[in-house]
């Protein structure tokens, strides 16, 4: 047993440090900082700044621009870029799309799409759900039927996350009705400019644009762009959400708010006062700065013990506890920013801070955490059934 | 970094477990020793002394194995599984480890040798009925007389107060707070012992004008000492709750699995499993932190952490396991429905311990109100040195 990073791992942290905090644009940056949202065209230069230094999209094989980084490396790598208030590489295309065209793909699709798919030059859409088909995924109904050299797919996909920026979708698509739902289904590439895409945006409750229902109305896709071999898909899809709760923990990211909202509290009393004279408020943060701590101990535990390539047992944890503390954080920023939260719409010549505008739009679109990536209710379904061996 | 143990400490837990799997092979087993005064086993302990383990953490040169804070948790670990009554945590963490950072070398060779041996069981008297928590003595005062010095006051409870072969007393001392020793047999001391609810055993422990010796200087102010050694025994208390949640969800889920309601295992209803399912993380996320305590501590041996940083970071494990005991120990209970409720039963017990651990050294909000006094100090909380 040992606390100390190798002196590699700890030049490896220093040197992650420096490049984030010094090669990701400074708009990019502050725009995190502000919990504002990103546009695309800073998602794609923050994108390209890291894969311009090779470290965009380091979880895939070493030909196709990945790294032969150890676990905790790849930890340590999405720590300090959430801790500079540098957002993750575009998670559809380096932790979905990419992993599974890499793992399954010919070498024809992999030449096709990858290096574009690793630099942000296509941005890719996820189209798996759909409207009776969440959590039990395997149900979904959009069809693809063979007419010659093509698919003919009609359907409808939704949640699709930023899918207005989308120039490709990847879907999962149902090509034999006839055999058990899981054994129907293929992985199909769809390029969004095709006629018969259409997308609609989805308004939530935050008063955002982040989500969209996706149509598809014999729409006419070359079979070459099938991924591996026909109704084989659902093995690639488990594949890809295992993928999916690899990371899906934001330590960083959380740690950072909760340092914000510390900071913020500092002058949110009456009169300026700082809010961390409250008792209340002060227990508070202490408790979710020692939760955090466990969070994140638990996810080094996981990754500084899983070299022989297994999950380790803890790390079905690290969804559901990691999305709870997230929410608990935008929680108590709204606390924080009390009356002020109420004036979310505020603009110039407003005397609210932003930090207090933006409080409750970010409370309220984070209840999303804890329904996507497997909700958290199929997560304790993970863990009582697969570690605690208590089967329904 | 590394959260592993090696081979040499997994063979130390398997023989700890071994022995500790066979002296309390059964609930009721425990039921029968805790009945009996002072409420552990002595065959238990000398077989515990035998396998080196009550010298564990002191050096060779006192009497001990020279092992450091990764062996002790391992065994405060195993008694925790058992909940094995035996005192390890309190007579050789705490009250052998003040002697340890304190004594002088003929006070650390008599005492640690004896007590590795198993012939002497040391106590530490320092809670007072109006202490609380502080780690300095208000309640005993230290007073010296031609050459001498002598105690008056009470300390309550004292853990193992009653049959313990050796008190160190923590007692007020111009300018803070000092260590002193004290035999069962010196003029003006009183003890009247009494069963706790965990099965253990306390004592009102009260002084008059009674004989003490000065642990290490005399006079001295030990409070950086009470301080360090406090926090070693917080972190092996952590263990030893680690050790009695992962019996009490095992336990459980056991039950769910095999226990028949409406023609049907209780596993197949939801409403429970997923309350496991919660249990199990309350336990990992203690156990991460837990062990991170450990690890402070381990480097603070070399030096790259302070000692403010390990009672830190013992705070934070108390605080994390103070949360995760009550938890796991009440769903414990309530998953198992009426017969967990009974004496004959195993869970009702392991909450009984966690429980007592939780008020030993700090609960939860005592520990919650020191890491609010460190805010200001650190923007996030960074794990690593």
């Amino acid at each position: 047993m040992k606390l100390q990073l190798s002196d590699e791992d700890a030049a490896f942290r220093e040197e992650m440090h420096t490049f984030f905090t010094t090669q990701i644009p400074q708009d990019v940056r502050d725009t995190v900082a502000a919990r504002r949202e990103l546009s695309k065209e800073q998602i794609v230069a923050s994108v390209q700044a890291m894969n311009a230094a090779g470290i965009a999209v380091p979880n895939w094989p070493v030909e196709w621009g990945g790294k032969d980084w150890t676990p905790l490396q790849r930890h340590i790598w999405h720590e300090e870029m959430q801790l500079a208030n540098v957002p993750p590489p575009l998670p559809f295309n380096a932790s979905m799309v990419g992993p599974v065209i890499a793992a399954f793909g010919s070498q024809e699709i992999k030449e096709r799409f990858l290096p574009k798919t690793a630099n942000l030059d296509i941005w890719w859409s996820q189209g798996f759900s759909e409207p009776d088909a969440g959590s039990d995924l395997a149900s979904l109904r959009t069809t693809a039927v063979r007419d010659g050299d093509d698919y003919l797919v009609n359907g409808q996909k939704t949640w699709t996350t930023l899918g207005q920026y989308g120039d490709w979708i990847f879907t999962l698509v149902r090509t034999d009705p006839s055999v058990k739902k899981q054994a129907g289904i293929s992985f199909l590439l769809i390029d969004m400019s095709s006629p018969g895409v259409t997308v609609r945006p989805i308004e939530l409750i935050d008063g955002g644009h982040e989500v969209n229902e996706v149509w598809f109305e014999n729409v006419r896709v070359p079979a070459e762009n099938l991924v591996g071999e026909e109704n084989k898909g659902w093995d690639y899809a488990k594949f890809l959400l295992g993928n999916e709760r690899v990371g899906v923990a934001p330590v960083g990211s959380t740690k950072r708010t909760l340092s914000q909202a510390k900071e913020f509290a500092k002058t949110a009393g009456p009169g300026g006062t700082s809010l961390l004279d409250d008792p209340l408020v002060a227990a508070q943060v202490a408790d979710l700065e020692n939760e955090i701590l466990a969070l994140e101990l638990t996810a080094l535990r996981v990754v500084a013990n899983s070299a022989d390539g297994k999950p380790h047992p803890a790390s079905s944890v690290l969804k559901l506890r990691g999305t709870e503390l997230q929410q608990a954080v935008t929680e108590l920023f709204v606390d924080l920013a009390g009356p002020l939260a109420l004036a979310s719409g505020a603009g110039d010549g407003s005397d609210v801070p932003d930090l207090a505008r933006v409080a409750t739009p970010n409370y309220l679109n984070f209840r999303k955490a804890s329904i996507y990536g497997g909700s958290n209710e199929v997560q304790r379904q993970i863990i009582a059934g697969t570690i605690l061996g208590l089967r329904g | 970094m590394d959260f592993q143990l090696d081979s040499e400490q997994e063979a130390l837990r398997d023989a700890v477990r071994g022995l500790l799997s066979k002296a309390y092979d059964t609930s009721e087993t425990r039921r029968e020793v805790t009945k009996q005064d002072p409420g552990w086993g002595d065959k238990t302990w000398q077989q515990l002394a035998e396998m080196g383990v009550l010298g564990l953490p002191f050096a060779e040169e006192d009497g001990g194995m020279g092992a450091g804070p990764a062996e002790v948790s391992i065994v405060a670990e195993e008694i925790g599984r058992v909940i094995a009554p035996e005192p390890f945590v309190e007579a050789v963490v705490l009250a052998g480890g003040l002697v340890a950072a304190a004594g002088t070398p003929e006070q650390r060779a008599e005492i640690l040798g004896a007590l590795a041996e198993g012939g002497l069981v040391p106590a530490f008297a320092h809670t007072e009925p109006a202490s609380r928590y502080e780690l300095a003595a208000t309640g005993v005062t230290a007073s010296s007389a031609d050459g001498g010095w002598t105690l008056t006051g009470v300390k309550e409870p004292v853990l193992g107060g009653a049959r313990a072969d050796l008190l160190i007393v923590s007692a007020a001392v111009d300018g803070g707070t000092g260590l002193f020793l004290v035999k069962p047999d010196a003029d003006g001391l009183t003890r009247t012992g009494y069963a706790t609810f965990d099965g253990g055993r306390a004592a009102h422990v009260g002084f008059d004008n009674t004989p003490a010796t000065p642990l290490g200087e005399p006079g001295a102010d030990q409070s950086d000492v009470i301080a360090a050694t406090v926090a070693r025994a917080q972190i092996a208390y952590g263990h030893e709750s680690l050790g009695a949640m992962e019996t009490a969800l095992r336990t459980t889920t056991e039950y769910l699995k095999t226990r028949k309601q409406f023609g049907v295992p209780l596993m197949t209803f939801q409403a429970l499993t997923f309350r496991a399912a919660d249990m199990y993380v309350s336990l990992e996320l203690a156990r991460s932190t837990v062990t991170w305590a450990t690890l402070v501590l381990l480097d603070a041996s070399s030096g790259s952490t302070s000692a403010d940083e390990v009672i830190e970071a013992a705070s934070r494990a108390k605080l994390q396991v103070s949360k995760a005991g009550r938890h796991i120990g009440q769903e414990a209970i309530q998953l198992h429905g009426g017969i967990g409720m009974t004496a004959e039963y195993s869970v009702g017990h392991y909450m009984s311990r966690l429980t007592a651990i939780d008020h030993a050294l700090g609960d939860g909000r005592h520990h919650l109100n020191r890491l609010v006094a460190t805010l200001d100090d650190h923007t996030v909380v960074d794990p690593l040195p």
